[in-house]
Parts: structure tokens; C-alpha cells; sequence
């Protein structure tokens, strides 16, 4: 910060960040401390849209907080729903057939697809670019279009089971899913030409809002952000679940911390997730998508429980504490934005206000998952 | 200074390259439908309000009221009267309330249903501004669906 900014004759002021309505998902208040453009303090405010969702949890059954991991990060919730069944998979000892797994991981993967485009567009968006939104959610519409094909739903997903999926998916969905990767793949070198290389966005993201992997620790932040903090921590590969160890997939890491690593990071996630989905779709067996032997009312073992996934923002995890009922005496999740958005308030020290903007959005947050 | 210039020209440059792609999607077909003029028709799988199935041979619904899918609801959104009747076995449903204001879409109680009583509909344009709107009876539903 320039000596100017901090001289004490500068009058120091308040001002409100973003909108704040309950009816509105996915906006976020922030309480800034400014001195002239220079940002002193930046408080994120957060409980307005919290629901309980831990809570709800520890009051109905496995399966009836199900569809609650569709509402946590709604924009890549079959990560989530992943996680979830996989956690009480693991309480329960049930086995998942195979063609089970490859299909979570190509819709997974699909999704997190659609969900970093949807952060692409919004993130230029927040940037003043408007016309790459608009090809990034054509893009994500052929995705969702996909997605609505087997699971029966655009955004709030709930298509995993305890022991498979809800249904089987048509070889016209896989098909659908290969054709859309040829056409994503022709699209990427006009996104990189258009918005990539862009010189206005260069400025405005290079060296902006640097996080060093230090404060990545000290604040727990996950996913592009820690890796774009030079630091090579993927779910998927360092405690590996589902099928992913026997897929081949790279896990990209830029050193350089600012808000064009992560930008870049996420890019690079869009192609490995198409070769994690063309691998996994050259593979899938056939067979059942469903185990046999699912109990109708689970109760697991007491005891203490956890299991993490890598969600398009970073680990998500839950840890789940059973005393034998058929409800979970105590059920945590830990949610990656929460955290990436906890870095903010030192991060954004210092910084010009149009810059802490750029940053806000490299983080990539969603706000029904913060506060949940 | 030569920066200056340089950054004169790359700036150009790449104004140009973004010029040059949005004019290439000007000319493509537009990917929009004017709704409400136009709609999509939704997938077979689509996931909206639950509704009895027409049983094809009876003409009514094969719910036997046992209250499964009322139990397996994690929302609550669904009570079940029913009454006995002379000379029927078992109960006889009256009534299917569903609340649909709070229901989460999950589909607990179509996989809770043994019979197969019951199915998601294919209904998306629903707009109120009552919430009464959405407290449906589905057995009402099903007999006035001709
Ligand atoms: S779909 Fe889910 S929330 Fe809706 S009525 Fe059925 S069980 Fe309840
Ligand atoms: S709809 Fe199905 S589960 Fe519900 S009461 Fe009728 S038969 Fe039972």
C-alpha cells in the first residue's frame, strides 16, 4: 500500500459489498474497511442463507439426507452426492458394482465440466467481459442437457444410491458425452484465444492477489486454489477413491499464486476431465448399476467416520460419527469454498478494490456452501 | 516509451482476435427458443411432482395406502388418508396430499412405493402466487386426468 493511502489525514470509510437477500443464492456480503481505492479490511459476512444442513443430517435418515448434498454447491453437486455415498458406503461395508463407479466418475466429471465453465463466464464476467458467459453456458447447456438425460434434473442432482446409481445410462448418453468432448476440445483454443490471451485480462490477473501456499495452509484452502499455489494436492490422486487410480490424469500446478495461476489451473482441469471421461467411457463394463445386497434401513457400526472427495472447488469431506441408529449422531461437512474464502481477508489487505474483485472471483465461490 | 508502443500494438492485436470470434458466432445460428412461444419437450427422466399412475386395466391407481412413501419422505410433504370400505380389502385411499412447496424432488418415496403406485410427472411451467396452489390431492388429480 502507497504511504499516501495510509497517511492519517485520509479519512477512512465503510462500504458494503455485494447485495444480501435471502431469496437470492450466490451473493456474498462483505464488510470493507476502505482508505480511499485501498482496501484496510475486508470482513466477509456470512449466515444469512445458513440451513442447517449439518443439523439435518443428525435428524433423519442415511438415505433421507440424500438429496440435501444437491443444495450444498449446486453447481457441481454430484461431487457431493459422490462423497456422501461413498462415506456411507464405507460404514456399511456395501460393495459397488463396477459399471457403478465408471459412470459416477463420467458424470462427475461431466460436472465439474459444466461447473468450471459456469465459473469461466462469471469470472470474466466479474471482470467486465460479458460475450464469453454467454459461449461458456452454451457450452455448459449441452452438459446439463446430458446430465438431465440420465438423472432427471438440470442442477440439484440426487443420483447416486447406497450401492450404485439411480439408473442406468443409454449408450446414447455416453455417445452424447464423447461428441460433446469433440466439440468442447474444438472450443477451447477460441476460449484461450478469446479470453486467455486477452491482454486487458493478462493485466488485470497476472500478479494480482498473490496467495503463497503458506497462507493456502494456515487457512486449510483446497482444489485450484492450493494448486495454483504451486502445491500438487488432488483428492484423486493423493487418497485415491473410486476408479480414479486406474485412470490417467494429470494434475496441473502453477507456482505462481496469483489470480491467472488459478485461473489457468481450472483451464487445464477442463481437458484432464475430458481425458478422464473419454478413458473411463472406453472402459466401462457392462453389468449391474446397482449391488444386490443393500440393507433397507442402514445402520452402521458406531463409530467415527470420514471420507473426502475432490470437488470442483477443492476437498470436500464429511465426517459422520454413528452410535448404531439408523441416524448419525453427529454429521460434519467440510465444505473447500469455507475455507478458500477465509484467505480473503488477509489476502485482500493492501489491494485495490477492482483488483480484490479479480481475486474474490479466482477463488470461485459458491455461496449455499459456505454457509450451509 | 517502447513499451509503450508494444503495448499499443499487442493490445490492438488482441482486440482484433476478440473481434474476429465474436463476429464468427454472430452469423451462427441462434441456440435460443423463444419461450414461451417455443418450449423444450422434457426428458423421459425429468423429475417433477410426483403423480399416481393410471393403472391401464382398472383405470384407477394401484396405491394400497400402506404409507411407505409418506414415511420415506425427508421432507414431509406427503399424507396419506385412507379409510376401510365394505366389501374392499384392505384400506381404501381418499386422499393423497402433497405438499409440494417443500418437496426436494428426491424420488424416496417412488423408490419406497412396492407397488409402483406412483411416478414423477413431466409438469415444469408451474408459476403461483399462492403457495396453496402447490398443496395438490393427487388422487383429485388423477380422476380429473381424462
Ligand atoms: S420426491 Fe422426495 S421430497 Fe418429494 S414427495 Fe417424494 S420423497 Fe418427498
Ligand atoms: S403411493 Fe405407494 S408407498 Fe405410498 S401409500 Fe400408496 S402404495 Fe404405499
Amino acid at each position: 500500500m502507497s504511504s499516501q493511502a495510509l497517511s492519517q489525514n485520509n479519512e477512512r470509510f465503510e462500504v458494503n459489498l455485494g447485495p444480501q437477500h435471502p431469496a437470492t443464492h450466490g451473493v456474498l456480503r462483505v464488510k470493507l474497511l476502505m482508505d480511499g481505492e485501498y482496501i484496510v479490511d475486508a470482513e466477509p459476512v456470512l449466515g444469512y442463507i445458513h440451513r442447517m444442513h449439518e443439523l439435518m443430517g443428525e435428524n433423519r435418515t442415511w438415505a433421507q439426507f440424500l438429496p440435501n448434498m444437491g443444495r450444498l454447491d449446486y453447481l457441481s453437486a454430484l461431487s457431493y452426492n459422490l462423497g456422501y455415498v461413498e462415506l456411507v458406503e464405507k460404514m456399511a461395508g456395501i460393495e459397488v458394482p463396477e459399471r457403478a463407479e465408471y459412470i459416477r466418475v463420467i458424470t462427475t466429471e461431466m460436472n465439474r465440466i459444466s461447473s468450471h465453465l459456469l465459473w469461466f463466464g462469471a469470472f470474466v464476467l466479474d471482470l467486465g467481459g460479458f460475450t464469453p458467459l454467454l459461449y461458456a453456458f452454451t457450452d455448459r447447456e449441452e452438459i446439463l442437457d446430458l446430465l438431465e438425460s440420465v438423472t432427471g434434473a438440470r442442477l440439484t442432482y440426487c443420483y447416486y444410491r447406497f450401492g450404485g446409481c439411480y439408473n442406468d445410462v443409454e449408450d446414447e448418453f455416453l455417445s452424447g458425452c464423447l461428441a460433446f468432448i469433440k466439440r468442447l476440445r474444438a472450443r477451447m483454443p477460441m476460449y484461450h484465444n478469446l479470453v486467455t490471451k486477452n491482454v486487458i485480462l493478462r493485466q488485470r490477473l497476472e500478479r494480482v492477489g498473490p496467495v503463497s501456499a503458506e497462507m493456502c495452509r494456515k487457512y486449510g484452502a483446497t482444489g485450484p486454489v492450493l494448486r495454483g499455489s504451486g502445491v500438487n494436492y488432488d483428492v484423486r490422486k493423493n487418497e485415491p477413491y473410486s476408479i480414479y487410480p486406474e485412470l490417467d490424469f494429470d494434475v496441473p500446478v502453477y507456482h505462481e499464486g496469483d489470480s491467472m495461476a488459478r485461473y489457468m489451473v481450472r483451464m487445464d482441469e477442463i481437458e484432464q476431465c475430458m481425458r478422464i471421461i473419454e478413458q473411463a467411457i472406453a472402459k466401462i463394463p457392462s453389468g449391474p448399476v446397482m449391488a444386490e445386497k443393500v440393507p433397507k434401513m442402514i445402520k452402521p457400526e458406531p463409530g467415527d467416520y470420514y471420507h473426502a472427495v475432490e470437488a470442483a472447488r477443492g476437498t470436500f469431506s464429511i465426517r459422520a460419527v454413528s452410535d448404531g441408529k439408523n441416524q448419525a449422531y453427529r454429521m460434519k461437512l467440510r465444505s473447500p469454498t469455507f475455507s478458500n474464502l477465509s484467505l480473503f481477508q488477509e489476502a485482500s489487505k493492501g489491494m485495490l478494490l477492482a483488483d480484490a474483485l479479480a481475486l474474490m472471483g479466482s477463488l470461485d465461490l459458491v455461496i449455499p456452501e459456505i454457509d450451509r | 516509451m517502447a513499451g509503450y508502443f508494444t503495448n499499443i500494438l499487442s493490445g490492438t492485436k488482441s482486440l482484433l482476435v476478440g473481434l474476429s470470434i465474436t463476429q464468427k458466432e454472430f452469423f451462427k445460428k441462434p441456440v435460443t427458443l423463444q419461450y414461451p412461444w417455443e418450449s423444450l419437450e422434457m426428458t423421459p427422466r425429468y423429475r417433477g411432482h410426483i403423480q399416481l399412475i393410471k393403472d391401464p386395466e382398472t383405470g384407477s391407481h394401484k396405491c394400497i395406502s400402506c404409507g411407505m412413501c409418506q414415511r420415506g419422505c425427508p421432507s414431509n410433504c406427503i399424507t396419506i388418508h385412507s379409510e376401510k370400505q365394505e366389501g374392499v380389502k384392505g384400506k381404501v385411499l381418499v386422499k393423497y396430499e402433497l405438499d409440494f412447496t417443500k418437496c426436494s424432488l428426491c424420488g424416496q418415496c417412488i423408490e419406497n412405493c412396492k407397488p409402483s403406485a406412483i411416478e414423477f410427472s413431466k409438469e415444469y411451467n408451474l408459476a403461483s402466487t399462492r403457495k396453496e396452489d402447490f398443496h395438490y390431492d393427487l388422487l383429485k388429480r388423477l380422476k380429473e386426468q381424462k
